[in-house]
C-alpha cells in the first residue's frame, strides 16, 4: 500500500506543479493569482514530502515487493544505512531532487515577502516548470515506486563502499546547494520577464545565495573528507570529474553571491549578476548530468546510464535555452545600471567575479575536453597536473584580491590608502619573507600559496579593525570568518603539498616503523568481524613524545554483494594527521602499511569548516536583523542595508 | 566614464579573460593530458614510451602476483584481444579483484612493461571502463 500512495501522491503533486506554472504564465499576462500560487507552491511541495516519507518507509521495513528496494538494501544492513540507502540509489536521488525543488518553491512562496508580487508569481512558476521535467522523468522513466513481480526473498545490498556515515550526510548536502540554486534561476526569469532588476531584487537574491552557497560548501568539505578517509589514497581532492560537477556550480555560486551585493547595494552588475544566476543553475544540471550519463570515465561516478543522461541533457538544454532566450530578449531593457570607479570595493567585486569565472571556464574545458576529443577520436584523460597548473595562479590572485577589497569602500575610494591597508601589506611582505627559511624543496606555487596565506590571515581581519567588535554587524563578521577561513585552507593544502612525509613497508606484529618522528609499533594483525563484514585489522600504537595512540586500519571484506574495502584511520594532531592504511599481504610474509604525516593538513578541514561557519553567520544575522526591523517597524517596506560584504 | 563605455570596458576585460584562460587551458591541456589507451593499442605499438598514459583493461584472472619485498604486485591487463604486464608499488584499491576492470595510470617502458603511479578501480561491482566495453564488443567477446 505504501508504494502506492508514494506514486499516488507523486503524480498528484505533478498535476499542481502543472497547475503552478499555468498561474505562473497568468501573472505573467497581468492577473493577480499571487496567493493562489503560493498555496499551491505550499501543497505541491507537502504532497511531494509525503511521497518521499513513503519511500523512505518502505526502505526502513525493507519492502521487498519494491524493485527499488530490492536491489538497493538487503534486510541485514543496520538500520541508519536502511534510511541512506533511500537516496543512495536514481530513483531515490532524483525523488529527492524534487522534493528539494519543491520545498525550495514553497520557501521561496512563504518568505519572500518583500520582493515585487509580479516577480515572485512568474518566479514560482518559473519554479514549477522546472519541476515538471523531473516529475516527468519520475513518473516516466524512473519510477522509484515500481513493484518487483514476484518479491524477492533477499535484498542485494547496497554497494559498501557507500555504507559510510559520508553517504548519509553528504549528498543530501550537495543535493540543498545545487537545488538551491535553482531559486536563483527562477528568481532571474521572474525579474527579467518582470522587467524589475534591481537593488530589491539583490536583496532578495542573497539569502538563497547564501543558504545554497553554503550547502554546496559544507557538501564539497563533506565529500572531499570522505574521499580523504574512505578511498585510503590519503589525497582530499583528485579533480575527479564527479567532483568537478561539484566544484563548478560552486564557483559560480560563490561569483554570484559576490554580484549579488554589488546589485543589492549599488544596482549595477545587472546584467552580469543575471547571467550568473543563470549559469549557477545551469551547472547544477550540467553536474547531475555529469554523474549519471557515464559519458565521463570516472572513479565515482554511479549510475552509469545514456539514456538517463540524455534525458537530463534534453531538460537542460530547454531550460537553458528559454532562459537565455529570455536573457536576450530582456536583458538590454534592464542592462542600465550605476557606473562605478574602478578603484572602489565594486571594482574589486567585479575583479574577483572575473577570476572566479576564469577558474570555472577553466575547470569546465579540463572537464569536457576528453568528451570532445573522443568526438574527434582521441581518448584522453584530464587530470591534476593540469587542474593544478590552470587554477593555482588564479587562485593566488583571488587570494591576493582578498587583501585589498574588502578594506576598500563602495562608490569611490576617496583617500588611496587607509591606515589598514598599510598594516596589511606589511603582514603581507613580513609572510612573504618567511617562507624563504623553509628547506629548498618546495616548489614556486607552494611558497607563493603559504605566504599569501599567512599573509591574508592577518589581512582578513583587517575590516575589524577600528570598530567596536560588539556592535559590528554580523555579515562583516561572516566575511571575515570566512576570507580567514580560506586563508587557512592556504595554509593547509601548502603545506599538505609540501610536507607530507610517507612510509610503504611490509610489516608484521612486532614491527616497528619510523615516520615524521613518529614511532609505529605494530602490535597485532588479527581478524575482526562487523554486523555484515568480516576484516584483517592492524593493532598500531602511534607515539611521538610521551602519548601513545592506538590504531586500527582495517581491509573489509563484504558478502553482499562480495566487495573488498580498506578502512584507513587516522590520528589527529592539532599540527596534522597521522594517516594508516592497510594492504594486502598475508600473516607469513607480512602486510602492506602505508603511513602519511600530513602536516597542517588539519588546516584544510578547519578552513573549510570556518568558510561555512561564515556564510550561516551572515545568513542568521541578516534574518536577525530582519526580523528585528519588522517587530519594530510592521509597516516598513524595503530596507537598507548596504554595507556589509 | 560614461555607463556605455564602462560597460564595453567590462565587456572587453571579461573576454581577455576569458581568452586568456582559454590559452592558459589549451597550454596546460597539450602537454598535460594524458592519452587513454587499450592493451591493443600498446600491442599495435600505437602507445608512446615515456609519456603520461592511461591504461585501462580487465585484470586477467590468475595474474595478480606480489613481488618477494611485498610492496610491489604485478598483474596483466587485457582488452580480449591483447594484453600488457602493468606493474605498480603500493596498496591496491578497493574493488581491484581479478576478472574486474582497472585503469592504469602510468607510462609504458621501453621493455614494454607499464609501470603504474596509480591504479583506479570502479567503485561499482559492475564497472568497466567504457572504452573497453567498445573494444571487447567490437571483438565479439562477452562483456561480463
Amino acid at each position: 500500500m505504501t508504494a502506492e500512495l508514494g506514486h499516488a501522491l507523486l503524480w498528484l503533486a505533478a498535476a499542481l506543479a502543472l497547475v503552478q506554472l499555468g498561474l505562473g504564465i497568468a501573472t505573467l499576462r497581468g492577473s493577480d493569482v499571487l496567493k493562489a500560487t503560493r498555496a499551491v507552491a505550499i501543497v505541491q511541495a507537502l504532497l511531494v514530502l509525503g511521497s518521499f516519507i513513503a519511500l523512505i518507509r518502505l526502505f526502513m521495513v525493507t519492502d521487498l515487493s519494491v524493485l527499488l528496494v530490492a536491489t538497493h538494501s538487503h534486510t541485514e544492513k543496520p538500520a541508519f544505512y536502511k534510511f541512506a540507502a533511500t537516496w543512495g540509489n536514481h530513483e531515490g536521488s532524483m525523488l529527492l531532487w524534487v522534493l528539494l525543488l519543491s520545498l525550495f518553491g514553497a520557501m521561496l512562496a512563504m518568505f519572500a515577502k518583500r520582493l515585487d508580487p509580479k516577480t515572485l508569481g512568474i518566479s514560482l512558476g518559473t519554479q514549477a516548470g522546472i519541476g515538471l521535467g523531473f516529475f516527468a522523468f519520475l513518473l516516466f522513466s524512473s519510477n522509484p515506486f515500481a513493484r518487483l513481480n514476484p518479491s524477492v526473498v533477499e535484498g542485494r545490498g547496497l554497494n559498501p563502499v557507500l555504507q559510510d556515515p559520508g553517504l548519509v550526510y553528504h549528498p543530501p548536502l550537495l543535493y540543498v546547494g545545487y537545488v538551491g540554486l535553482s531559486v536563483l534561476f527562477s528568481l532571474a526569469v521572474g525579474a527579467m520577464l518582470a522587467g524589475k532588476v534591481d537593488a530589491a531584487l539583490g536583496r532578495a537574491m542573497r539569502p538563497w545565495a547564501l543558504l545554497s552557497w553554503i550547502f554546496l560548501t559544507a557538501g564539497i568539505l563533506g565529500g572531499s573528507y570522505w574521499a580523504y578517509y574512505e578511498l585510503g589514497w590519503g589525497g582530499y581532492w583528485f579533480w575527479d570529474p564527479v567532483e568537478n560537477a561539484s566544484l563548478m556550480p560552486w564557483l559560480a555560486a560563490t561569483a554570484l553571491l559576490h554580484s549579488v551585493s554589488v546589485l543589492a547595494a549599488r544596482e549595477a552588475l545587472r546584467a552580469w549578476t543575471m547571467m550568473l544566476a543563470l549559469i549557477g543553475f545551469t551547472m547544477s544540471m550540467l553536474g547531475t548530468f555529469l554523474v549519471r550519463s557515464g559519458l565521463i570515465t570516472s572513479v565515482h561516478a554511479f549510475a552509469v546510464d545514456p539514456e538517463r543522461g540524455v534525458f537530463i541533457l534534453v531538460l537542460m538544454a530547454l531550460y537553458v535555452g528559454l532562459a537565455f532566450t529570455i536573457y536576450g530578449l530582456k536583458i538590454a531593457a534592464v542592462r542600465a545600471g550605476e557606473p562605478f570607479e574602478p578603484v572602489s570595493r565594486e571594482g574589486a567585486l567585479v575583479a574577483n567575479n572575473l577570476l572566479l569565472s576564469a577558474i570555472l571556464a577553466l575547470v569546465l574545458i579540463g572537464t569536457f575536453y576528453p568528451v570532445v576529443a573522443e568526438a574527434f577520436g582521441a581518448a584522453i584523460s584530464v587530470g591534476p597536473p593540469y587542474f593544478n597548473l590552470v587554477t593555482a595562479p588564479l587562485a593566488l590572485l583571488l587570494a591576493a584580491l582578498l587583501f585589498i577589497g574588502p578594506s576598500l569602500n563602495w562608490k569611490k575610494q576617496s583617500k588611496p590608502t587607509s591606515r589598514a591597508i598599510h598594516v596589511a601589506w606589511l603582514a603581507a611582505v613580513a609572510a612573504l619573507i618567511a617562507p624563504l627559511l623553509f628547506g629548498a624543496e618546495m616548489t614556486f606555487f607552494e611558497r607563493l600559496g603559504l605566504s599569501l596565506g599567512v599573509g591574508l590571515a592577518l589581512g582578513s581581519l583587517v575590516p575589524l579593525m577600528g570598530r567596536k567588535l560588539w556592535r559590528t554587524p554580523a555579515p562583516i563578521w561572516g566575511m571575515v570568518t570566512a576570507h580567514f577561513g580560506i586563508a587557512l585552507l592556504f595554509i593547509g593544502i601548502a603545506s599538505e603539498s609540501a610536507f607530507t612525509s610517507e612510509r610503504l613497508a611490509l610489516v608484521r606484529a612486532g614491527d616497528e616503523i619510523e615516520v615524521a618522528g613518529w614511532t609505529v609499533q605494530v602490535r597485532d594483525i588479527r581478524p575482526a568481524l562487523g554486523p555484515n563484514w568480516s576484516a584483517i585489522e592492524a593493532q598500531l600504537v602511534a607515539s611521538r613524545g610521551s602519548g601513545a595512540v592506538e590504531m586500527l586500519p582495517q581491509q573489509r571484506q563484504f558478502l553482499s554483494p562480495p566487495t573488498m574495502t580498506s578502512e584507513s584511520d587516522l590520528v589527529t594532531r592539532w599540527n596534522g594527521q597521522l594517516y594508516a592504511t592497510l594492504g594486502q599481504g598475508n600473516l607469513q610474509e607480512g602486510y602492506q602499511l602505508r603511513l602519511w604525516w600530513k602536516p597542517m593538513v588539519t588546516l584544510i578541514w578547519l578552513g573549510a569548516a570556518l568558510i561555512v561557519l561564515g556564510g550561516l553567520i551572515s545568513l542568521i544575522g541578516r534574518g536577525v536583523a530582519a526580523w528585528r526591523r519588522r517587530e519594530r517597524n510592521p509597516e516598513a517596506k524595503g530596507y537598507r542595508e548596504a554595507r556589509a560584504w | 566614464m560614461k555607463p556605455k563605455q564602462q560597460r564595453l570596458m567590462l565587456v572587453i576585460i571579461a573576454i581577455a579573460a576569458i581568452a586568456g584562460a582559454s590559452v592558459l587551458a589549451l597550454w596546460g591541456l597539450s602537454d598535460r593530458a594524458a592519452f587513454f589507451v587499450t592493451p591493443s593499442d600498446i600491442a599495435e605499438g600505437k602507445a608512446e614510451t615515456g609519456v603520461a598514459l592511461r591504461l585501462g583493461g580487465m585484470v586477467e584472472e590468475g595474474s595478480i602476483e606480489r613481488s618477494d619485498e611485498g610492496l610491489s604486485v604485478s598483474f596483466l591487463l587485457h582488452d580480449g584481444k591483447a594484453r600488457v604486464p602493468v606493474t605498480y608499488t603500493g596498496i591496491l584499491p578497493d574493488l581491484f579483484v581479478e576478472g574486474s576492470g582497472a585503469v592504469a595510470e602510468g607510462q609504458l617502458g621501453p621493455d614494454g612493461t607499464f609501470r603504474a603511479d596509480r591504479i583506479l578501480a570502479r567503485h561499482d561491482e559492475n564497472y568497466m571502463p567504457p572504452e573497453i566495453a567498445d573494444e571487447l564488443a567490437a571483438g565479439g567477446s562477452p562483456t561480463s
